[in-house]
C-alpha cells in the first residue's frame, strides 16, 4: 500500500505506489580534499564507511522512503563514480542521474543546474549533503513537510558547538524558522542545520544559474517569508568529511547499530564493545578488537594485535602485536609486526609501514612506504 | 709480579648516571651481562703474572659491592680488595694516598684503569710496548684517535710520532691540540709515586701561603691529568701506547647502551659461547644478544641486535627488544616493544606498551667519532635521548614512553613523551 517500504526480491527493489515516488539531489562536489588521503585513490561518495560506501548510506535510506530518482550534482566527474552508480542503479533498482558543474556553483547553484530533472514532477523533492551521517528520518522529513505545507523543510540537531554550523532560530511548536545565521560570533541557538531538506519544486523560482549559497541567500529570505520550517533530528549526526569527524561518526553508527540491528556486530572473546566485521576478514589469535572498529573485506589481522577505535579498509593487512588507537587505514595498506599508530594516522591506499614504527597523527599518501617514526603529526607525501 | 688499580669514584661523582646510579653504583651498572668492573677485571687476569686487583674509591663498602667482590675472586681466582679513600683525593690523590698497599710484594709495575671507560684492554701490548722501550722503565698512557672536535673533551697528547713520547698534555682544551686522546687507561712503575709526592708537596706548599680561604681544599687532592701527566710531558718519562681497538667512555645512559653494543660484539668474536642463539624451542635472536640463564623468555620473543637481558627477567610472548639492556627481575608483559631503552631492575611493562628511546650513537660514517658527552638540555628542551626506567617502575598497558627517564619507584598512568617524570 502507500507508504509501505519496498521489498526486495533478488537484487532488484519492487517500488511502492507511484504517486509517492520522489526524487533526490546529493550535493556530492568536486575533489574531497577534506577527506585526503583517501579521496586521492577513490572519489569521496565511494569511501566506505563502516564497511559501505558512503554515498550507498545515503541511496538505500532514500530509496527506503520511497525516492525513486537520485540526482548528484558533481563537481568533479569520475569515471568511477559513473560506473559505481550504474551498478547501484541496477541494484537499488533507482534512477541515478549526474549533474556536473563545470563551474563552481556554490550550494544552491547545483538545483538550478538540475532544474529540468528536478521539475519533472510536482512532488517535493530532497536536498542532501553528501557527507551526512545519521538515522536518515526521511519518511518523518515527509510527514513533516506536507504537515505544514509550506515551501521548505530543513533538519536541525543539537550540538555542542554551534558556531562552526549554520545555526536556526525557530518556534518550538511548529519550527517555524525565525532566523537563519551562519557560523555566528556570538550564541543564538543549538540548533543547526544537519544538511537535509526537502523542497517544494517552486523553490527552484528562488535560485538562479550562478554560484549561490542556499544557506546565506536563500534560506534568509525563505524564513523571512515564513517559508522555511525546521525538523529536529532525533538520535545522532555528524559530518564526516574529515578523518577526526569520519572516526567520531563511524563510533556513533556503530552504537545505533547496537540499538537496532545487534546481530551484525561482532562478538566473541578478544571483542570489545561495537566492532564490525566484514565475513571475509581473518582476524588472528590473541588479538584484543574493539571497542569502535570497523574491519572491511579481506582484511587480515595477524596475532597479537590491538586495535581501538580504527576503521580498517578493504585488503589491508596489519602484522602481529600492532597497537592501534584511532586510526583510518587505507586500502591494500601493510602495517608491520610492533607497530604503534595513534591519533588519527591516516594511511592512504596501498600503504607500506615497516616493523616497530611509531606514528601519532601521521597522514599518509598513496601507495608510500613509511621507514621512519613519525612522532609527532605531520604529512608524509 | 704485577698489579692492577681500578679508579671506581664515589657517589658524588657520575651523576650524569642517573637515575641508574640511584640503586647501584655505576661501576657495578650491568654492561653486556655483567658489572662495568668485571670486564676491566677479566682483562686484567688474562695479564701473566698479574697478583692482586685493588679497587680505590669512596663509596661506602655497600652491599652490593661487598657481594661482587665475593663472587669475583670466587670467578677469576685472584685477590680483589676495595680500599676506601676517606674524602675524594681525586685520580692520582688515591692511589698515592694507598700506595704502601699498591707496592706492597714489590710489583715491578701497575695498571690503573678508570672504572668508566668500555675497552678491549690492550693491557699485555702495553706491557710489551713498555718493555720494548728499555731501562729506565717508562711510564705508558693508552691513546686512541678522535676526530677534531670531540677531541676537545678529552686529554689530548701530542707525542713524538717516532718515539710516541708524550710531548705536550692538556686535559680538555677550548681549542685543537691533538687527535690523540687519553682513554684513562694506564701502566706505572713505582717511581711515578716519586712524581706525584712532588705535586702534593708543591700544593701543600701553595695553600699554606694562600692562608687556605677554601678550608675544604685539600692538599691530598690529586688530578693524574692536568697535575702529574702535564709535568710529565716533555721529560722522556711517559709514552703513549696507541690502539684502534674498541674504546668509549661511559659518562651516561646513552653510552652505557653503546657500551653494551661494544662489548656483545667482543663477545661475538672471543666468547661466542656467552651470546644467545635461535632455537626452535627459544626465541627468535637476531645479532648480538645476552641472555642470563635465569631469565625467562617466551619463544614467540623477538630479542636483538644488541641487547641485554638480565637475571630473573621475564619477557611475554610477542615482545620485542632491541638496542636495550633489561635489568635483572624486570618484567615485559606479552607484545611490548622496547627500542633504545634502559628498562630497570623489578619494573614492569604492561600489554602492548612501547618503551622508546632515541640512540646517541657516534656518526657511523666516521671511524673517529666518540659517543657525544650529550647534554640533557638544549635550547630549553630535552634532547631526545635513550629513555631509561629507574628501578621499580610500572608501565601501563598500551601506552607510549618515548625519550624519557621516570625516576624510580613510580606508577605511570598514562603516556609520556620528551620528559622527565619525578
Amino acid at each position: 500500500g502507500a507508504g509501505a517500504a519496498p521489498q526486495r526480491t533478488g537484487l532488484t527493489w519492487r517500488l511502492p505506489s507511484p504517486h509517492s515516488a520522489m526524487k533526490a539531489l546529493i550535493l556530492v562536489g568536486g575533489y574531497g580534499t577534506r577527506l585526503r588521503p583517501l579521496t586521492l585513490s577513490t572519489p569521496k561518495p565511494l569511501v566506505e564507511f563502516c564497511n559501505k560506501p558512503m554515498l550507498l548510506h545515503q541511496l538505500e535510506a532514500l530509496r527506503q522512503a520511497g525516492v525513486d530518482h537520485v540526482i548528484l550534482a558533481v563537481s568533479y566527474m569520475s569515471e568511477v563514480l559513473e560506473g559505481a552508480m550504474r551498478e547501484q542503479e541496477q541494484r537499488l533498482g533507482i534512477r541515478i542521474s549526474l549533474s556536473h558543474e563545470k563551474e563552481p556553483l556554490g550550494t544552491a547553484g547545483p538545483l538550478a543546474l538540475a532544474r529540468e530533472l528536478l521539475a519533472e514532477t510536482s512532488e517535493p523533492f530532497f536536498v542532501l549533503n553528501s557527507d551526512v551521517i545519521c538515522d536518515f528520518p526521511f519518511t518523518d522529513m515527509v510527514r513533516f513537510h506536507k504537515h505544514h505545507g509550506k515551501e521548505g523543510s530543513i533538519v536541525v540537531t543539537k550540538v555542542e558547538e554551534p558556531s562552526k554550523y549554520g545555526v536556526v532560530v525557530c518556534e518550538a511548536e511548529t519550527g517555524r524558522i525565525h532566523r537563519f545565521v551562519e557560523k555566528p560570533q556570538v550564541f543564538v541557538s543549538n540548533k543547526i542545520n544537519a544538511g537535509m531538506y526537502i523542497f517544494n519544486p517552486s523553490l527552484l523560482h528562488r535560485i538562479q544559474l550562478r554560484p549561490t549559497s542556499i544557506e546565506k541567500e536563500i534560506f534568509p529570505v525563505m524564513a523571512q517569508d515564513g517559508e522555511l520550517y525546521a525538523m529536529e533530528l532525533q538520535g545522532f549526526w555528524m559530518d564526516i568529511g574529515q578523518p577526526k569527524d569520519f572516526l567520531t561518526g563511524m563510533c556513533m553508527f556503530l552504537q545505533s547499530l547496537r540499538v537496532r540491528h545487534p546481530e551484525r556486530l561482532h562478538a566473541g572473546p578478544g571483542f570489545v564493545g561495537n566492532v564490525l566485521v566484514d565475513p571475509s576478514a581473518q582476524i588472528g589469535e590473541n588479538c584484543t578488537i574493539g571497542p569502535n572498529v570497523t574491519i572491511g573485506a579481506g582484511v587480515v589481522v595477524e596475532d597479537g594485535v590491538r586495535i581501538k577505535r580504527c576503521t580498517i579498509l578493504k585488503g589491508s593487512r596489519i602484522r602481529s602485536h600492532s597497537w592501534l588507537e584511532s586510526c583510518i587505514v587505507g586500502w591494500l595498506s601493510s602495517v608491520g609486526q610492533w607497530v604503534r599508530m595513534e591519533n588519527v594516522t591516516v594511511l592512504g591506499e596501498d600503504v607500506i609501514v615497516n616493523d616497530e614504527l611509531y606514528l601519532n597523527g601521521a597522514n599518509v599518501l598513496p601507495h608510500k612506504s613509511i621507514a621512519e617514526s613519525v612522532p609527532e603529526p605531520r604529512i608524509i607525501m | 709480579m704485577l698489579k692492577a688499580v681500578i679508579l671506581i669514584g664515589g657517589p658524588q661523582k657520575g651523576t650524569r648516571f642517573r637515575p641508574l646510579s640511584f640503586e647501584v653504583p655505576k661501576p657495578l651498572f650491568p654492561v653486556a651481562g655483567v658489572p662495568m668492573i668485571q670486564h676491566h677485571i677479566e682483562a686484567c687476569t688474562k695479564v701473566p703474572n698479574m697478583k692482586e686487583i685493588l679497587l680505590v674509591g669512596f663509596y661506602q663498602p655497600t652491599e652490593a659491592l661487598s657481594r661482587f667482590l665475593v663472587s669475583a675472586q670466587q670467578e677469576f681466582k685472584i685477590p680483589i680488595r676495595y680500599l676506601q679513600e676517606y674524602a675524594a683525593l681525586g685520580t692520582g690523590g688515591g692511589i698515592y694516598h694507598f700506595r704502601d698497599q699498591i707496592l706492597s710484594g714489590g710489583p715491578e709495575a701497575f695498571f690503573v684503569l678508570n672504572a668508566d671507560v668500555c675497552s678491549e684492554f690492550p693491557l699485555p701490548e702495553m706491557l710489551a710496548f713498555q718493555q720494548q722501550r728499555g731501562d729506565p722503565p717508562s711510564f705508558v698512557m693508552l691513546g686512541t684517535t678522535a676526530n677534531r672536535k670531540q677531541s676537545l673533551n678529552y686529554g689530548c697528547i701530542v707525542a713524538n710520532t717516532d718515539t710516541c713520547e708524550v710531548l705536550h698534555y692538556v686535559e680538555k682544551p677550548s681549542t685543537f691540540v691533538s687527535e690523540i686522546i687519553n682513554c684513562g687507561i694506564y701502566l706505572f712503575t713505582p717511581a711515578v709515586f716519586q712524581h706525584i709526592g712532588e705535586v702534593f708537596q708543591s700544593t701543600q706548599r701553595e695553600l699554606l701561603l694562600e692562608e687556605s680561604t677554601n678550608g675544604w681544599q685539600r692538599a691530598e687532592v690529586i688530578r693524574l691529568e692536568q697535575d702529574v701527566f702535564t709535568a710529565l710531558a716533555g721529560r722522556g718519562k711517559l709514552y703513549v701506547y696507541k690502539t684502534d681497538g674498541f674504546w668509549s667512555q661511559i659518562k651516561s645512559a646513552g653510552s652505557a647502551i653503546y657500551a653494551n653494543r661494544l662489548y656483545l660484539s667482543q663477545y661475538s668474536q672471543c666468547h661466542p659461547e656467552r651470546l644467545a642463539r635461535s632455537s626452535p624451542r627459544g626465541p627468535t635472536i637476531r645479532g648480538n644478544v645476552y641472555i642470563h640463564p635465569t631469565a625467562s623468555v617466551d619463544r614467540s620473543a623477538v630479542l636483538g641486535p644488541n641487547v641485554s637481558i638480565g637475571k630473573g627477567v621475564t619477557v611475554g610472548a610477542g615482545v620485542r627488544v632491541r638496542e636495550s639492556i633489561i635489568l635483572h627481575g624486570a618484567s615485559l608483559q606479552d607484545h611490548t616493544c622496547v627500542l633504545h631503552s634502559i628498562v630497570g631492575w623489578d619494573s614492569t611493562i604492561g600489554r602492548w606498551a612501547r618503551v622508546e628511546g632515541t640512540p646517541s650513537d657516534p656518526n657511523p660514517n666516521d671511524p673517529y667519532a666518540k659517543i657525544d658527552s650529550e647534554t640533557l638540555f638544549r635550547d630549553g628542551r630535552l634532547t631526545p635521548s635513550i629513555t631509561i626506567l629507574g628501578c621499580n617502575v610500572t608501565i601501563p598497558a598500551e601506552v607510549v614512553i618515548l625519550n624519557s627517564i621516570v625516576l624510580p619507584h613510580k606508577e605511570l598512568s598514562r603516556s609520556f613523551k620528551n620528559q622527565i617524570i619525578l
